[in-house]
């Protein structure tokens, strides 16, 4: 058992798809001989070459476009983009393209890729370089999105994703790249299904429910608050489309309380769908309002420290949040 | 380079008749109030069947656009298919009459779905020329497109990839002048889109797309071009739009009817007749039963489709990934 | 056979067309494909075709007149047939056209009536928010919310609250009284008898063990003995069951089961300490008021009848003492493993018949004491709660309680001063 950091399980399940089958490349932005500009694929060009690890053009909607074209074929892409903020040119293609094929084509044509796209806040990263967008892609019907949260679930779902017949965006949570480690057996297959979200900590006063970064933040708060005698369940959601209803119902069924946090804005952010299938299917189980704690609406995250600080949530706010809802 | 044979003019007329009669019958069939919608390549067939009869059929690829019909007969197509697309039955094999008529995909003829918005399927066609050579595969791709759609960044990027990486596409537009009722010059500085090429480091040339055999010539030197691995080819064709947009548009608004009538005397399936009887490949028999021959197919392909079922209304909720695709 | 000449929907946003010119007349032959009207919409202004050959049999819409998508605007077909002057009343249904499809929208199959969410106590304002779960436990189990304390902001009763509640009610628990194993206590119709009837019916004749014949013997006398006088009482035990639910998980941490019986062990410890009278035993010189307080629990022992350990020095021990010393005793009889000293001495004894489902009852008083106290089955009932001008009905968790004493030495006032205290200390717990 070896600790390894998020990019690292990132790292090892490209290089471990890339050696398993030969129709599995990597298209991006500096993925090549640089590895990567969070050197994600370092090391990757040196082994497989500069056929299967090309260095795009500065065109994001290509680098997914000539992906779908790929995948169209029978290849296996994973397309890099570099920052998520940069996926916006692409949407085009992601939604109209990749996400539809299978129902326009009534299954004639299908697109099996992977979009991997670092996101979030907390490093400087001012309004480009912060941005989490997985709700723009998680209302859409085709794609699968799945944000891992720790290093087997970074290894684990990744080479999942590259399994996985569909289109598949990956968003990663750039923060935890070297921040989180965890313990990932060597030489053993890792592989963490789609659609199946994780109880990282059992509780029974409510049920917090995130994912990507601010699934640490959740369980530091829930660790807090253990000491205040409040017992806080932890749903890691893993895969926000399709979304794993059973285990989100299931233990808000148990505490009749629910808090979702995300770092998106607030509004139309994905806590707002977890609150509405609340609302709608577990209506006579809850005891409280279903809470969102989520980004303030503005535009984007401020580069400027206490600004970005001011965006953000953390574990102090995510343990306020949480002690209110225990004492309704 | 390849000459083609009595038997092939004869079916290109064929196909070309074909074509006409069919796109003439779905004007009638929406003025009847029997079709929602229709799509017409009238003016652009001689292009179109030129440049389809010029490839492998069954083993190069084809990414088209939505006023192929045409083409798409030469790859294939059945009239009752397209019969079945426009009138939206089971059974239609584009998109299982999800899509609006004309939006191709024909999986046994290695033609790809592709959608409305335009421009999007280039970067499709340089992804599968991306797949094919890293497969060592010796087959091409064309990609179809209007002129006014090579305004879209999605056109210069998907360009600019097979230009990079000398991939064996063929980029072939089908220049009518008119986007829906924006004339070219508002469209583009330059004169031909053929001169866009010289920008993007790919030959461009610049073909009479009213002259079939004109069309075939360039093409065939195109697809030898890229299966030596010199890369792609630009090829615009200068076509005639005869018939408004679609069904949806009346040109009366924007064009003057002589500039109509003056194209229709240049109409290219009379010059392709008058040019293989002038040659004695067909003769005025031939084409009087060819005519009646074509009469009967487009009426049984209507009637077949009239008295087909729609498709059964469980079949729109499927197949949304492809863990849903159902066969037969 | 005829066929319908329509207007078509031409582009898809347009809903209606306006007929401006009819190429033929009625009457007058002609081709499928054919010219036969012009018609002008918002996006396009054509000509439509024939739909059929024939002859036009009708003309519907007249020229200048605007009509929606789908609307018939005339009629081919051969000469001679026979047609409508009128078109009919619903339009041509086709793909294209909106107001057909909107017009036979067939009208949905019933869908099966969700029960609405159960609102129990919504319209009681004073017991504050009840949120859905709330309601929905209260609605499955009949809970009256006014009976349960809310620890949640501003006194709301939380899930937590409801659930603890539930779980304090005995329809939750087989029998609400059941430490260790078995019945503790039996029906004192069956503990102590009643007087055995002038000729037995024949049967079969089950000897007598030495138990059964003290029981006998010790009945009789009592019953010689003492002039037997009852007292009943009825007591709210709301929170009781709210203390021992709060409670049970804690005592069974020290392997303790928190049943009633301790309860009231000590509540009729609390009224013995004020009524000292009933802690007594009569003798010819006088009034014995016993200094210590040792309270008897009648325990089954099934056939071989029963037997009444004493807890010894009750009045010093704590809840849990109680709980511990009632397990223990009840063990030991069961297992027949009490020494003599365990069944000596008691000033007072308890009887539970409330077990077997006896409401109130008369029993026997373990001579020397004073007195006995009988507790009937916990049921729950409609009371009334009084408050001046708001009177209101409410279900609590109500017993029997029964003060069978000796009228020798306790006058009916000292003895329901006596049942007062218990029920004061029952319906007051905290």
């Amino acid at each position: 058992m070896a600790e390894i950091t998020l990019i690292e399980g990132l790292r090892q399940a490209m290089d471990e798809e890339l050696a398993r089958d030969d129709r599995v490349f990597i298209v991006g932005e500096d993925v090549g001989p640089r590895g990567g500009v969070f050197r994600a694929t370092q090391g990757l060009f040196e082994k497989y070459g500069s056929g299967r690890i090309i260095d795009s053009p500065l065109a994001e909607l290509s680098i997914i476009g000539v992906g779908i074209g790929a995948a169209l074929y029978g290849l296996r892409p994973i397309c890099e983009i570099q920052f998520a903020d940069f996926i916006h040119p692409a949407f085009n293609q992601i939604v109209n393209e990749a996400a539809k094929m299978c129902y326009r084509s009534n299954g004639e044509w299908t697109v099996p890729m992977v979009i991997r796209a670092p996101y979030g806040g907390g490093i400087g990263g001012g309004l480009y370089h912060s941005q989490s967008l997985e709700a723009f892609f998680a209302h859409v019907p085709g794609l699968k999105v799945v944000v891992p949260s720790t290093p087997r679930e970074a290894k684990g779902l990744l080479k999942a994703a590259v399994r996985d017949p569909n289109p598949v965006l990956v968003f990663e949570p750039k923060k935890g790249y070297r921040l989180i480690k965890g313990e990932v057996p060597e030489g053993e297959e890792i592989l963490e299904p789609l659609g199946v979200a994780r109880v990282s900590r059992v509780g029974t006063d409510l049920t917090a429910i995130a994912y990507g970064m601010m699934h640490h933040y959740t369980l530091q708060a829930a660790d807090a608050l253990a000491q205040e005698g409040i017992s806080v369940e932890v749903i890691d959601l893993r895969t926000l489309l399709p979304l794993d209803k059973a285990t989100v119902l299931g233990s808000v069924g148990k505490t009749g309380k629910a808090l979702i946090i995300y770092e998106d804005n607030l509004t139309g952010g994905y806590g707002g769908e977890i609150a509405a299938i609340l609302a709608d299917e577990a209506f006579t189980d809850l005891d409280a309002p279903v809470r969102r704690l989520g980004g303030p609406d503005v535009p984007a995250m401020p580069y400027s420290h206490p600004l970005q600080d001011w965006f953000l949530p953390n574990p102090v706010k995510i343990a306020g949040a949480m002690r209110e809802l225990a004492a309704f | 380079m390849k000459t083609p044979t009595k038997e092939t003019l004869l079916e290109m007329y064929r196909v070309m008749l074909l074509a006409r009669r069919l796109d003439e019958r779905a004007w009638v069939l929406h003025r009847q109030g029997k079709i929602a919608f229709h799509i017409s390549g009238i003016g652009h067939e001689a292009a179109q069947v030129g440049a389809a009869f010029a490839l492998e059929r069954g083993k190069d690829w084809f990414v088209p656009y939505y006023r192929d019909l045409a083409m798409l007969l030469a790859l294939g197509l059945t009239p009752l298919e397209f019969a079945l697309g426009l009138l939206g039955k089971k059974g239609e094999p584009s998109s299982g009459a999800r899509q609006m008529p004309s939006h191709w995909s024909l999986r046994r003829a290695n033609v790809v779905s592709h959608s409305s918005p335009v421009g999007t399927q280039t970067p499709h066609a340089s992804g599968i020329g991306l797949a094919i050579k890293m497969r060592g595969d010796s087959a091409v791709v064309l990609t179809s497109i209007g002129e006014g759609s090579t305004s879209q960044g999605e056109w210069y990027e998907g360009v600019n990839w097979a230009a990079i990486h000398r991939l064996p596409v063929i980029f072939l537009v089908e220049n009518n002048v008119y986007a829906i009722s924006v004339r070219q010059e508002q469209q583009m500085a330059v004169a031909t889109v053929a001169e866009k090429a010289s920008g993007l480091g790919l030959p461009g040339v610049t073909v009479d797309g009213l002259d079939a055999l004109a069309v075939f010539d360039v093409v065939s030197e195109a697809a030898d071009r890229a299966r030596r691995g010199d890369g792609p080819t630009l090829v615009e064709t200068r076509v005639h739009r005869l018939t408004p947009h679609s069904s949806d548009d009346d040109d009366r608004s924007y064009r003057p009817r002589e500039e109509v009538e003056a194209m229709k005397a240049g109409d290219p399936l009379s010059a392709f007749e008058q040019r293989l009887k002038q040659s004695k490949v067909l003769s005025s028999e031939k084409q009087a039963s060819l005519e009646e021959e074509i009469g009967k197919t487009v009426a049984d392909a209507i009637q077949a489709a009239e008295a087909a079922p729609y498709p059964e209304v469980s079949e729109a909720s499927y197949p949304v990934y492809v863990e849903d695709i159902r066969r037969g | 056979m005829s066929t319908q000449v329509i207007m078509p929907q031409l582009g898809e946003s347009v809903v209606e067309g306006t007929v401006s010119k009819w190429l033929k007349a009625e009457g007058q032959p002609i081709s499928e494909f054919e010219p036969l009207l012009e018609i002008n919409t918002d996006k396009v202004d054509t000509e439509i075709p024939a739909p059929a050959s024939g002859i036009l049999l009708r003309v519907f819409i007249a020229e200048g007149q605007t009509v929606q998508a789908g609307t018939i605007l005339g009629v081919i077909g051969e000469a001679g047939e026979p047609v409508p002057e009128a078109p009919p009343a619903s339009t041509a249904a086709h793909p294209t056209s909106p107001r057909p499809a909107v017009a036979e929208m067939p009208s949905p199959a019933p869908e099966p009536v969700r029960e609405p969410a159960p609102a129990a106590a919504s319209a009681r304002p004073d017991l504050g928010f009840i949120s859905p779960v709330v309601a929905k436990i209260a609605a499955e189990h009949r809970i009256d919310l006014s009976l349960v304390k809310g620890s949640g902001a501003g006194g709301r009763i939380t899930k937590k609250d409801v659930l603890a509640y539930v779980g304090s009610i005995p329809a939750a628990v087989p029998a609400w009284e059941q430490p260790a194993s078995g019945e503790l206590f039996r029906p004192s119709e069956e503990v102590f008898g009643g007087p055995p009837k002038a000729g037995p019916a024949p049967g079969d004749v089950i000897p007598h063990n030495a138990v059964r014949r003290q029981i006998a013997e010790h009945m009789i006398r009592s019953r010689r003995t003492s002039p037997h006088v009852t007292t009943v009482m009825e007591a709210d035990l709301s929170r009781v069951v709210a203390h021992r639910q709060a409670h049970k998980e804690i005592f069974a941490r020290d392997g303790v089961d928190l049943t009633y019986s301790a309860y009231f062990v000590i509540a009729s410890v609390a009224a013995l300490k004020a009524v000292p009278w009933v802690n007594a035993s009569w003798t010819d010189e006088g009034v014995v008021l016993h200094r210590q307080v040792h309270v008897g629990m009648a325990v089954s022992l099934g056939d071989e009848g029963l037997i009444v350990p004493v807890i010894k020095n009750a009045d010093q021990l704590s809840l849990l003492a109680v709980a511990a010393a009632i397990k223990d005793l009840a063990n030991r009889a069961r297992s027949r493993k009490l020494k003599p000293d365990d069944v000596q001495g008691g000033t007072f004894t308890i009887t539970n018949h409330g077990v077997s489902g006896s409401l109130f009852a008369t029993p026997i008083i373990n001579q020397p004491q004073a007195a006995i106290l009988g507790v009937g089955k916990m049921q729950k009932r409609v009371v009334v709660i009084e408050s001046p001008g708001d009177d209101a009905f409410a279900i609590r968790p109500m017993a029997y309680l029964t003060l069978t004493f000796d009228h020798r030495m306790l006058d009916g006032a000292v003895a329901d001063r006596f049942l007062s205290v218990v029920v004061e200390r029952l319906e007051t717990w905290s």
